[in-house]
């Protein structure tokens, strides 16, 4: 009841072709109401004033003109957004991821991230699969859904997955290689229990539903006489 | 080998080319040597060419070109849609259709299912080759 519901408007004069309304001048003045709208206002129109416009302020000619003309650049009003999601995916879709490290995974879908990449979990118990970042172009998307309600998903946005600046160290050449490659390998604590508290909550509703755990446990792939085009997924 | 299926007034065909692809339809004329009047509860009366349909097993009892509700009424007493379905070719399509729609988790449920009956059968065909063995 707040906003004000108001019914849509049916045409008053309907289109005999393009162009050609139903009604002429005469009998669309008559069926607008004017003559009632003139008759309320004592036989002219209403009008109301202009409201007054204050007079621009005088330009001052200015003191440099250019030697030849200064091309203007053309105006763009694009705004940059995250990539169109497509409307077969959803928070809790299974994806079908296609290429990398870890095609053929069945994977649950989380959200999508600022930069238009998909945030995905295996889950990691599951299937191997970690929170990580996936294009939407290499993924299918199944219409099998998990459900995602338990899962919170607002810390994760791209600088989460970003990679690491260290400081450079100039000094020390000989000690430089040495140091350096025993730090990198481990993934830090805190990333591990980010994978823990998101995947809890998804692994329970996933064995709720029968055989769901072995569906994402299993790769997909291609069998004799299956075709991609014809398949529903 | 005689002919078993007649193209007569009557005969329920199964459209196998064009739009209305995959219907069940009833003949209700024959217009010259190529094309039939055809007709079924959910489309509009039309010509069309005899290679396009498939005749079926089952016929009922109509007049030359009757109105859809004498049709229907026909079709119901005949009962086509349950011999239809009980039929082989009925039972067939019906199974081709289900496999088509099949989603991704559907089909590894089904391999996962096929893989169980596997087991079973291999289990008591092993019992029995032990007993005659």
């Amino acid at each position: 009841m707040a906003p004000q519901q108001r019914k849509p408007h049916v045409c008053r004069n309907p289109e005999l072709i393009r162009g050609v309304g139903k009604y002429s001048r005469s009998k669309m003045y008559h069926k607008r109401g004017l003559w009632a709208i003139k008759a309320k206002n004592g036989g002219a129109f209403p009008k109301h004033e202009k409201k007054a416009v204050d007079a621009a302020p005088a330009e001052k000619p200015p003191k440099f003109y250019p030697a030849d003309d200064v091309k203007k650049p053309l105006v763009n009003k694009r705004k940059a957004r995250p990539t169109k999601l497509r409307a077969s995916i959803t928070p809790g879709t299974v994806l079908i991821i296609l290429a990398g490290r870890f095609k053929g995974k069945r994977v649950v879908f989380l959200k999508q991230l600022t930069s238009g990449l998909l945030l995905v979990t295996g889950p990691f118990k599951i299937n191997g699969v970690p929170l990580r970042r996936v294009n939407q172009s290499y993924v299918i998307a199944t219409s099998t859904k998990v459900d995602i309600s338990g899962v919170n998903v607002e810390k994760f946005d791209d600088k989460y997955f970003g990679k690491k600046v260290e400081k450079k160290k100039k000094k020390g050449e000989g000690e430089f290689f040495e140091a350096e490659k025993e730090e990198k390998n481990t993934l830090p604590q805190d990333k591990k229990d980010d994978q823990k508290s998101v995947d809890a909550a998804l692994i329970q509703s996933i064995e709720a539903v029968p055989d769901l755990k072995s569906y994402l446990g299993a790769r997909f792939s291609l069998k004799a006489g299956m075709k991609p085009h014809e398949l529903v997924f | 080998m005689p002919f078993k299926r007649y193209v007569e007034i009557g005969r329920i065909a199964l459209v196998n080319y064009g739009k209305d692809y995959g219907k069940l339809v009833v003949i209700v004329d024959v217009i010259d040597q190529n094309r039939a009047l055809v007709d079924a509860p959910d489309m509009v009366r039309g010509q069309m060419n005899f290679k396009r349909l498939t005749l079926t097993d089952i016929k009922i009892d109509i007049k030359r070109v009757p109105n859809k509700k004498t049709l229907i009424a026909a079709m119901e007493a005949a009962d086509v849609k349950n011999k239809w379905e009980n039929s082989s070719w009925g039972r067939k399509l019906i199974v081709q259709k289900k496999r088509a729609s099949l989603n991704d988790f559907d089909r590894f449920k089904v391999m996962l299912a096929k893989i169980k009956k596997a087991g079973v059968v291999r289990q008591e065909l092993a019992k029995l080759k032990k007993e005659t063995a």
